[in-house]
């Protein structure tokens, strides 16, 4: 046998072997014990609880993962994932566990010393509250004397941020914030008052719940999704959609992957199982990432592009694509698709400028002589059997107009799209670029027909030209080949831009089109915030949906688009929209665009010192010129593109009252009043005291600590307190023309700003009132998500300890407060809201051929719901809040719920929901269904959905079908109805409807557009196909209106800044290093949550980073873990210094939502405590997304809007003094 | 023959997304206590990188585990029995709180507390040891994802072994991740360091654990651990460690690192072996010949002299069912997917790791490896980013020969499944090329990709 090391030792063990209780072995080696084991008993004590509680986190992050809460003796003590997920089918892996290390970190936060146990309020705030309370003898009198009083103004905005939070009573919190609100709709107008809260699909009724009493008294819900800058504005414009996307197991079924500017593993953890797995099954993997990343690790190949050029890789791509799968051999498959699909057969006009050719308007019925209103938006194609025009079914004209009825589908009949007219004449097009070489215009040649007195050409034909496919016989300017690197957009062009290698480039894009090819159309592209941020994210992704829509990709499980940025998909999306936005008692509510609502009451306004025109194409006609961004911002306004709040620089209350004064209807007494002058709008003079936003309210977010891009002009215009910023306002050459510029920008413009957090965030201590909010393990509500078909619960574990509060519970409490307060001081008012053209009604008609006409420009007097915002009045009972919050309100009977554009009835559910959560007695609710618990609201969200409710999904198949003409029978579960008590138990997979856009039956897996590809659904959009060509004038304007390569902004020519990759001198007089500054999404926080938690600070590196390259930090004499400073115009940053051979030289990451809360010492260069990530970045908006009231570019709530991307922006770095001080 | 069972784990790192989710919640059932601030019975290191404890692996530093005395008989790398004891009260080999890292919180209350002041109130960090105000300087994780690399990754003892090869530059970037528990070897150092008989394995399933009110703090197990998976808390004054969450697996729970892996890449099973073959086989000389030594000591729990014998020494019937059916077995022996992590610490570890096949070739791939097309698959393994020889340092004590198999292995299923994704005819050549047929491919596929709960644990 062999033995131990040696004759002594084996002794001494021997000897050992007799005292001990266990089995030593023959060999010494090892001890055997059985029994005996009290001394383990601590390992089985620790484990022992008492209960297991279903719950989720409701954090933007897509997650919407079931867990398990663990309570024992009434204390939290961890959480596990649940595994209970319903099967999938078995033919691919589960979707048990999700989770990820931040969730599984989330109960630190209960118990935990940056818990808000108790209402806050800045303490000289209260002192001076307390004071005049007493004197006046009335809260609303208090508070009105504190806001006005230049004085006592200035003492507790200027104290913002900077402690002296004292502990006040629910009680009191109440009564100041229902005394400003009261306040503000009384002197300012309800518009002035606005609310913040994204995401409700993360908790639909702790969102439902805070909107719903801001759209009840009239406030503005600010948007998110575009303000974020997840909104891939692209989608809209090619899809008429907002986000429609496949869930996670549907990435099982592609077997070509590109993850293009999306980090999965990081960023999508619980998902990326599906991503390593399908692997197994043969599908190739390519990761596009400028930096070695955890995604990279899973690529078969890995593409470096220079960050924000991938739009010049895709087109390349393109160009391979339409070159040898359209060209020189044509692929049936995709000819197939494209004919039937998409706009590439719609004919275009042309009109002569110089002697070449521009692509103009889609050609329409209205150009060949028909009548109508709706034969501008008839587009024709050309059908291959004789030569002639046709107008097919589907396009917009069919989707409203009595005699399109039966004949919105996109059923072709006999009709043979042509796609290309080439074999007759041809013309010189000149078509734009940006790529900085030549003189910005290329010159192409497109195949020609006369129809009728129109030039047209195809869609088709035009993309050719665009991508620089040549043809025999057309004029112009074209690639000798792929390695011809000068004309756009061969492979070696690209190479120049993006860095990646142009064979690679090449076979990659034939990889992806082969595979569709083979497949079936299951190539796919996970595309995210890494492409998606961008100023000019828009021209990225549609050259990246080019990609998956040429080769059939589009409306195919395992194919096509995955965007995943945003938690965006509420499943029980209708229910969720009508009592957010209380339409169950007053419609329509004001919803505004987060992103046009900072950029103006921040004042990021004041410092862009370019015109509007430097995005304009030289191609344009100079719509921008010599305007501004801000011009442009009000010119949408006022032409009732885009929403507008605060909307008049009067009191829309009064001016109610003065229309019925005048013995006028609204419509003309307000178009009457702007056109002599005596009225203005809001943004149009955003400076001026009486146009500011007075009360604003977060919850479910950390504005300031997270999405606030220009956080330092946040922190000096909009609050008043001390900042970072260091840029210059414009000069007067380049100033706004027609939105007043006062020489003193105001600092300070809310008088209130209340938030209401678990935890302590860059939001709460700059608030003036602090209210603590119940945990996610605290309450009860809904989640769903994107990544998954299911819709399930938050449950509590415990009830909300100290004196936190659910947001449900706080809500109610302000709105009784308020109702008390409003009885007398308001009384019922009329309201008057001025609504934009909206997506998914004929508001869509109001502009032909996207055309702009400006009454300011021309004179004319406008026309409301045509080159106006629509003017409706609202009667609102103010004492009445409270009591209609509660309850479930009468216009839902008599009016439905619309959901795009699609009218569900929904009278048959009221008696459901009166039934399950009983009926109001007594008040203006009496008899209605009550929704005073938080699990009622929970109950009629599921109950007033499709996707939750199988009779309305039924019922909305049935109205579509009337429409279209075709049939979507079977594809809901009719009988089936979720409640909540369902979602508690366990997730539940939704059924099939009608608000989206794929199908679940039979449980199949979701993917985007199968409905339409399958049932012959149009999109929403003006041809009711997808969109590769967009003809409004300000996409011509900004030579968009085909896809096209544009590059970051150049911000050295914009705003001064140093020049890319150059030293930039440091303040202190040191060199530093000038590089690209990106935020992507970080391993160890979701936004700013978890980035404060003691786990994963001790996880990563316990505080602020920024990742460079060695590289970089050779240039700034930066070694690994060194403190520097981040400085640009925009404010300052200090963190310490990460070095690593995985990033790319002349980039840096600050991951995103590292706040100011922990371990942020002083900055050298500023003096003041270092700032978030965003104090380095700003707004920049780019103008074509102000398009609004025309076809699929109008605006609908978080569906489109102005993004508040940030990527472009540049920092110089330098190392700073090691001895830091707090 | 002496046959026993034993609980055995198998990870598979080509799915390890990295995420620390397993860190998270074993340290939240587990850790979250005074004295045990800085212990993660569960960690995961980004590879090239230190560790953790940094530099754990380097064992002429730390000496843990065994070697073979002159006589080729298996010793205490720490030092024979009797040293041990005649160093009870000094003992050098023990890593020091700044290998781990000193844990530390933040101000919190600051955020609360600050008086109306001139600038933003911030929470600093402040020691969990010391109660000061501290420089944040090392973590439990500090170099995730290659941070600081060129400066810290040098010191990685496997990367030390083969530096020449390897330059930690941006084009040749390449990690995977490590997670690690307790090893619940058949030949436990621990064990065997420990003086007071205070550490044991549990002879039913082979988990090893410290008997709590035994320990006695002498900390010999730290020392003997090669691993570093034994902790000191430093408020009790007693080892703890990873127990294989026994009071879960007990009641047919599957450990809670394995049941919240959202790669779900972790697989637990029963494993039978012959007790009185563990020591000959940690003595094979050759460090090479360990991981086929370690098989040997294994059992075909299908063999009915291995039942009938099971039988025998009271193993469960149950028990016999669930090796029979054991997805470890499986990967180690019918698919031969899975290897030791260092078999040359001789201490017979069982909880056993699939590499990663890190399919990307080169970003400047001017001619790429299609990792699909069947024609080049294995003149790729070659050309992996993550060098073959890394791996064999890590599983086959620096032999390349089984490492490649296992990657060859994973890259014939990917090909062989391809063919049957596309609809295609599948082709047997593929899986012959490696050493299975087709059946046994996609058996594997749906162990690795499909990999069911029930079928996992």
């Amino acid at each position: 046998m062999t033995g131990m090391d040696g004759p002594v030792s084996d002794a001494l063990l021997k000897l050992g072997r007799h005292l001990r209780p266990g089995t030593v072995s023959e060999d010494l080696r090892t001890l055997h014990q059985i029994g005996g084991r009290q001394g383990d008993v601590f390992y089985r004590d620790r484990w022992s609880h008492d209960k297991v509680v279903r719950s989720t986190h409701g954090v933007n992050c897509t997650g919407s993962c079931s867990w398990k809460v663990y309570v024992k003796d009434g204390v939290i003590t961890w959480e596990a994932q649940q595994t209970d997920y319903p099967s999938v089918g078995g033919d691919r892996p589960e979707y048990e566990p999700r989770g990820c290390p931040r969730g599984a970190a989330f109960s630190w936060y209960t118990y935990s010393p940056t818990r808000v146990r108790f209402p806050y309020a800045r303490g000289v705030l209260v002192e001076m509250y307390r004071e005049a309370k007493a004197r006046l003898g009335d809260p609303v009198a208090a508070w009105a004397e504190i806001t006005t009083d230049p004085v006592k103004r200035r003492r507790y905005q200027s104290g913002r941020g900077k402690g002296g939070l004292v502990r006040v009573t629910w009680d009191e919190a109440t009564e100041i914030i229902a005394a400003a609100h009261v306040h503000t709709i009384k002197t300012y107008g309800p518009d002035r008052v606005a609310g913040f809260s994204p995401i409700p699909a993360m908790s639909m009724a702790s969102h439902a719940v805070g909107a719903r009493f801001v759209s009840l008294i009239g406030g503005a819900m600010l948007s998110f999704y575009d303000w974020y800058a997840d909104l891939p504005v692209a989608s809209p414009q090619v899809f008429g959609d907002q986000t429609d996307v496949p869930e996670s197991a549907d990435w099982w079924d592609a077997s070509y992957l590109m993850l293009w500017g999306s980090n999965v593993p990081v960023t999508r953890t619980p998902d990326a199982h599906f991503m390593a797995e399908a692997r197994y099954r043969g599908q190739k993997v390519v990761v596009l990432s400028p930096d070695y990343s955890d995604a990279s690790k899973f690529a078969d190949e890995w593409l470096a592009p220079n960050p924000g050029t991938d739009g010049a890789l895709a087109m390349a791509m393109g160009h391979v694509i339409l070159k040898e799968f359209f060209v020189d051999s044509a692929t049936p498959a995709f000819t197939d698709y494209v004919k039937r699909f998409t706009d590439l057969p719609f004919l275009v006009r042309l009109r002569e400028r110089d002697g070449a050719y521009l692509p103009d308007k889609f050609l329409t019925a209205a150009d060949l002589g028909q009548e109508g209103k709706e034969a501008a938006f008839a587009t024709v194609l050309l059908d291959a059997r004789t030569g002639e025009p046709v107008v097919p079914n589907g396009s917009l004209a069919f989707r409203y107009a009595e005699e399109g009825k039966g004949r919105w589908n996109l059923d072709l009949g006999e009709v043979d799209p042509l796609l290309t007219v080439q074999g007759g004449e041809a013309v010189p097009v000149a078509l734009p670029r940006f790529d900085g070489l030549g003189d910005g215009v290329l010159q192409r040649g497109v195949p020609v027909r006369q129809v009728g007195e129109h030039l047209v050409t195809t869609v088709y034909d035009l993309m050719l030209a665009q991508y620089g496919v040549a043809r025999d016989g057309l004029p112009g300017r074209w690639p000798a080949g792929y390695d011809d690197a000068a004309e756009p957009y061969t492979p070696a062009w690209q190479e120049a831009f993006t860095g990646v290698p142009a064979v690679a480039a090449t076979r990659i894009a034939r990889e992806f089109a082969r595979n569709a090819e083979q497949s079936g159309g299951r190539s796919m592209i996970i595309m995210g915030a890494g492409t998606n941020h961008w100023f000019h994210s828009d021209t990225i992704y549609r050259s990246f949906l080019a990609l998956t829509t040429l080769t059939g990709c589009q409306g195919v499980n395992g194919g096509g688009w995955a965007h995943y940025v945003g938690q965006e998909k509420c499943r029980p999306t209708t229910g969720w929209a009508q009592l957010a936005a209380a339409a169950d008692w007053s419609r329509p509510p004001r919803q505004m665009i987060g992103t046009a609502y900072w950029y103006l009451h921040t004042d990021q306004w004041r410092y862009d010192t370019f015109s509007a025109d430097v995005v304009s194409s030289s191609l344009g006609d100079g719509a921008f010129t010599g305007k501004s961004t801000a011009d442009l911002l009000s010119q949408s306004a006022r032409l009732g593109w885009m929403p507008s709040y605060p909307t008049f620089d009067r009191n829309p209350l009064d001016l109610a009252d003065e229309a019925a004064a005048a013995g006028q209807e609204v419509g003309p007494y307000i178009t009457g009043e702007v056109t002599s002058g005596r009225l203005g709008f809001a943004c149009e003079d955003p400076d001026a005291p009486e146009n500011w936003p007075r009360v604003l309210t977060v919850w479910r977010a950390n504005l300031l600590g997270s999405s606030a891009k220009g956080n330092e002009y946040f922190l000096r215009h909009l609050l008043g307190t001390d900042s970072s910023v260091r840029a210059e306002e414009a000069g007067p050459e380049q100033r706004p023309s027609s939105v007043a510029w006062p020489e003193e920008a105001p600092r300070g413009k809310l008088d209130l700003l209340l938030s209401l957090d678990f935890r302590m965030t860059s939001t709460t201590l700059f608030s003036d009132i602090v209210l603590p909010a119940a945990t996610w393990y605290e309450k009860h509500d809904l989640s769903s998500t994107d990544m998954h078909p299911f819709v399930h619960a938050f449950t509590p574990a415990i009830d909300p300890p100290w004196q936190t509060r659910t947001d449900f519970a706080a809500f109610h409490a302000i709105a009784t407060a308020f109702s008390a307060l409003a009885k007398t001081h308001l009384g019922t008012r009329t309201d008057l809201v001025a609504v934009p053209l909206l997506h998914d009604t004929p508001d869509e008609l109001a502009n032909p051929h996207g055309r702009v006409r400006d009454w300011r420009v021309t004179g004319d007097v406008p026309t409301p719901g045509v080159d106006f915002p629509k003017l409706v009045t609202v009667e609102r009972d103010y004492g009445a809040v409270a009591d209609k919050m509660a309850a479930l309100g009468p216009l839902l009977e008599r009016l439905g719920a619309t959901t795009k554009g699609l009218t569900f009835d929904v009278s048959g559910e009221i008696g459901r929901i009166a039934r399950m959560n009983g009926t109001v007695r007594g008040g203006v609710a009496d008899g209605r269904p009550s929704l005073a618990r938080d699990s009622d609201l929970c109950e009629a969200i599921l109950a007033l959905s499709g996707t939750t409710n199988g009779h309305l999904a039924a019922q909305g198949f049935a109205t579509l079908g009337r429409r279209t003409g075709t049939s979507f029978e079977g594809l809901a579960d009719e009988h089936k109805q979720i409640t909540f008590a369902d979602t508690q138990a366990r997730p539940v997979p939704v059924i099939t409807s009608p608000e989206w856009s794929g199908s679940e039956t039979d449980g199949r897996r979701y993917s985007a557009f199968t409905i339409n590809v399958e049932h012959r659904k149009p999109w929403h959009t003006l041809t009711g196909r997808q969109h590769f060509y967009l003809d409004h004038d300000w996409m011509h304007e900004a030579g968009e209106a085909l896809p096209v390569y544009r590059p970051p902004l150049n911000m050295t020519a914009m705003f001064g800044e140093p020049s890319l990759g150059g030293s930039g001198i440091g303040d202190s007089g040191e060199n530093g290093v000038t590089v690209r500054y990106l935020t992507p999404h970080s391993k160890w926080s979701i936004h700013s949550e978890y980035q404060d938690n003691l786990l994963m600070l001790t996880l990563s590196r316990g505080g602020p980073t920024i990742w460079m390259s060695p590289a970089d930090a050779a240039k700034a004499k930066v070694r690994d873990n060194d403190w520097v400073e981040a400085v640009n115009r925009n404010g300052v940053v200090v963190a310490r210094a990460i070095v690593s051979h995985r990033m790319p030289e002349g980039t840096v990451y600050m991951y995103h939502a590292q706040e100011r809360v922990v371990d942020v010492p002083k900055s050298e260069t500023s003096g003041r405590r270092g700032g978030i990530h965003n104090s380095l970045t700003r707004l920049l908006v780019k103008p074509t997304h102000l398009i609004g009231g025309y076809a699929q570019l109008s605006f609908a709530f978080n569906y489109l809007g102005p993004t508040g991307n940030q990527r472009d922006e540049i920092t110089v770095i330098r190392r700073r003094s090691q001895e830091v001080d707090y | 023959m002496r046959i026993m069972a034993q609980l055995a784990m198998v990870m598979n790192l080509d799915k390890c997304i990295g995420c620390h989710t397993c860190s998270v919640t074993c340290k939240q059932a587990w850790t979250n206590r005074a004295g045990t601030e800085y212990v993660w019975f569960n960690n995961v290191e980004t590879r090239p990188g230190q560790g953790y404890p940094r530099t754990y692996q380097d064992q002429d530093k730390w000496k843990g585990g065994w070697e073979l005395n002159r006589r080729g008989r298996l010793k205490l790398k720490a030092g024979g029995r009797l040293r041990k004891l005649l160093t009870i009260f000094a003992n050098p080999l023990m890593p020091s709180i700044n290998d781990y890292y000193e844990p530390w919180t933040y101000d919190y209350d600051r955020l609360f507390s600050a008086p109306a002041t001139e600038d933003t109130p911030v929470a600093r960090p402040r020691s969990l040891i010391s109660g000061e105000p501290t420089k944040i300087t090392w973590s439990a994780n500090w170099d995730d994802d290659l941070a600081g690399g060129p400066e810290l990754a040098p010191a990685d003892p496997v990367l030390r072994k083969l530096s020449d090869q390897v330059k930690l530059e941006f084009e040749q970037a390449f990690m995977f991740y490590l997670p690690r528990i307790c090893e619940h070897c058949l030949n436990p150092s621990c064990v065997a360091s420990c003086p007071s008989g205070a550490m044991y394995k549990r002879a039913e399933d082979g988990i090893v654990l410290v008997d709590q009110d035994r320990c006695r703090g002498w900390r010999m197990c730290v020392t003997g651990c090669p691993y570093k998976k034994v902790y000191f808390n430093h408020r009790t004054g007693k080892a703890e460690k990873c127990t294989f969450c026994y009071p879960r697996v007990e009641v047919g729970l599957p450990t809670v690192c394995s049941e919240t892996c959202v790669g779900r890449l972790r697989y637990i099973g029963i494993i039978l072996y012959d007790a009185d073959k563990v020591a000959e086989a940690a003595s094979v000389p050759d460090e090479k010949d360990l991981y086929e030594a370690q098989k040997g000591v294994l059992l075909d729990p299908h063999d009915p002299e291995v039942i009938a014998g099971a039988r025998a020494a009271g193993i469960p019937e149950d028990w016999l069912e669930a090796a029979r059916s054991s997805p470890i077995h499986k990967l180690i022996f019918e698919f031969g997917v899975a290897l030791p992590l260092h078999p040359e610490y001789r201490t017979m570890p069982m909880v056993w790791y699939i590499p990663p096949l890190s399919p990307v070739v080169d970003i400047l791939a001017k001619t790429g490896h299609d990792g699909e097309d069947a024609g080049n698959l294995f003149g790729a393994i070659d050309a992996l980013r993550i060098p073959v020889e890394y791996l064999a340092e890590l599983f086959t004590a620096g032999d390349p020969g089984p490492v490649k198999g296992v990657l060859n292995r994973l890259a014939a299923m990917r090909s062989y499944m391809r063919r049957i994704n596309l609809g295609q005819t599948p082709d047997e050549s593929i899986a012959t090329a490696v050493g299975m047929n087709g059946r046994q491919i996609e058996d594997m596929h749906r162990l690795l990709a499909l990999a069911p709960y029930d079928e996992r644990y």
